[in-house]
């Protein structure tokens, strides 16, 4: 069954035609690659799947609920779907401890101890279980990305987006932070992820998209499609990022 | 006539100068109430209720405040709303201080970036859940410097409080001056007297944005 599915959803910026006409279906499980060109469509897509953007046509499920902007709508999804951003987006003025204590305590309601059970255990899982009590000024990029996770992962989503969250670190740090990925992905994990990073979405996805203009222009297996490519533009493409 | 003596004079000033302080505070206080009303107005994503506060800032910030004291104390009046020099002067003072400070306040949290209302929109809060525990903690480090700053001209907007015939520290030096003919020295000393009151403030404020800019 399809745990995110969009059909056919355009999406416009005043006169813009971001995305045009879109269709896309996500499994439970599947690490999904969406690759392309600055500017084809791929951020849009992931904001229109969390209700961050509007769109103008056609339908997004998560999980069979309709995807809106709406306020309450928007809440409910954030139970299922989880985002990490470019730039991290950490609370400075928190912990880490309490970054990741914030959602669970007010949005689910968990009690202040169990909050903190999830916490720990979260940031075990991204290896970072004794930077509880630092704030995030003091850790390094690739250990901020990894608390953003650990907070998304507090809330257990069913899907996990990422966009470009290894594009604003230095390169050494790139690896850490994809180990974490690669082991949520083990687990089974659904990600979609908008990513420059190749070899991960070869060797770690299981499907690659392939965003030109706002359509997607090639989507299948990621060991197939990234080996041999059909379209012009495809190949283009990954002659330019190798 | 009745002799001034020097001490007569200062002690004159300084009993004033608790009006002065008085009405400083009441205005302040008035003004940030009101501030924090309409910045959660603007805050809301409607926009019939931005256009209010957009509006409410425009004319407030637009038109001098002395002018804004005549409306309130004599306008009202003629209205047939006996309003005394004291609460028509508060009640200017609070829509002056409110109309700026809801301004500034606004650029301390537009100083916040996106990212961190996108954070709370995935991580499933509310609107008044990112503002209580996300936005507003950060706002308010930002924006205690400039409102500490401002509270400077709130003090000096009292003075204005003399025309409509309230009776503070910029009142009693004309006063005196009339009584005394010695313009220089009791000017001096009101100018001496408000310097006291602001300068503090002004330096509280600079050490605030250097706090806040060094724990940045
Ligand atoms: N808020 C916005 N308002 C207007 N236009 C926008 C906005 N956000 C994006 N766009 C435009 O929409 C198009 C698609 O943008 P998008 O960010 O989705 O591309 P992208 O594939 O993620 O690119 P990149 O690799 O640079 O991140 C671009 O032409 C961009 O300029
Ligand atoms: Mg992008």
């Amino acid at each position: 069954m399809s745990l995110v599915n969009l059909h056919q959803v355009h999406k416009y910026y005043g006169d813009l035609h971001v995305l045009k006409g879109i269709d896309l279906d996500i499994k439970a499980g599947e690490v999904v690659s969406i690759i392309g060109k600055s500017g084809s469509g791929k951020s849009t897509l992931l904001r229109c799947i969390n209700g961050l953007e509007e769109y103008q046509q056609g339908g997004i499920t998560v999980d069979g609920n309709e995807v809106t902007t709406e306020d309450i709508q928007v809440r409910r999804l954030a139970l299922s779907v989880g985002m990490i951003f470019q730039n991290f987006n950490l609370f400075p003025h928190m912990t880490v401890g309490e970054n990741i204590m914030l959602a669970p305590t007010i949005v689910l309601k968990k009690s202040k101890a169990e909050a903190e059970e999830i916490a720990r255990a979260m940031l075990l899982k991204v290896g970072l279980e004794e930077k509880f009590d630092s704030y995030p000024e003091k850790l390094s990029g690739g250990q901020q990305q990894r608390v953003a996770i650990a907070r998304a992962l507090a809330m257990s989503p069913k899907v996990l987006l990422c966009d470009e969250i290894t594009s604003a670190l230095d390169p050494e740090l790139v690896g850490e932070v994809l180990k974490v990925l690669e082991q949520l992905a083990k687990e089974g994990m659904t990600l979609v992820l908008v990513t420059h990073e190749m070899n991960f979405a070869r060797d770690v996805g299981s499907k690659v998209v392939f965003m030109h203009q706002g359509k997607v222009w090639e989507e299948g297996d990621s060991k197939t499609l990234l080996s041999d490519p059909q379209t012009d533009e495809l190949k283009q493409f990954i002659g330019a990022v190798l | 006539m009745i002799q001034f003596s020097n001490y007569d004079i200062i002690s004159n000033l300084l009993f004033a100068t608790q009006w002065t302080i008085l009405l400083s505070l009441a205005a302040f206080i008035g003004g940030t109430s009101v501030a924090l009303l309409l910045t959660a107005m603007r805050l809301t994503r409607n926009p019939a209720m931005q256009t209010v506060v957009r509006i409410y800032v425009e004319l407030f910030q637009g038109t001098p405040l002395l002018m804004q004291m005549f409306l309130c104390f004599f306008g009202l009046s003629m209205l047939g709303y006996e309003i005394s020099a004291w609460s028509a002067a508060i009640l200017s003072l609070t829509c002056f201080t409110s109309a700026f400070l809801v301004e500034i306040w606004r650029g301390c949290i537009d100083t916040l970036p996106k990212g961190q209302w996108e954070a709370c929109r995935c991580l499933g809060l509310s609107f008044l859940q990112t503002l209580r525990h996300i936005i507003l903690p950060q706002a308010i480090r930002v924006a205690t410097a400039p409102t500490v700053g401002f509270s400077v001209q709130v003090i000096k907007g009292t003075a204005l409080a003399s025309v409509i015939g309230f009776v503070e520290l910029t009142k009693v030096g004309t006063m005196l001056n009339n009584a005394t003919f010695e313009p220089f020295k009791v000017f001096t000393l009101v100018a001496l007297i408000y310097f006291a009151l602001c300068y503090p403030l002004s330096l509280y404020s600079k050490h605030l944005e250097k706090k806040f800019n060094v724990s940045r």
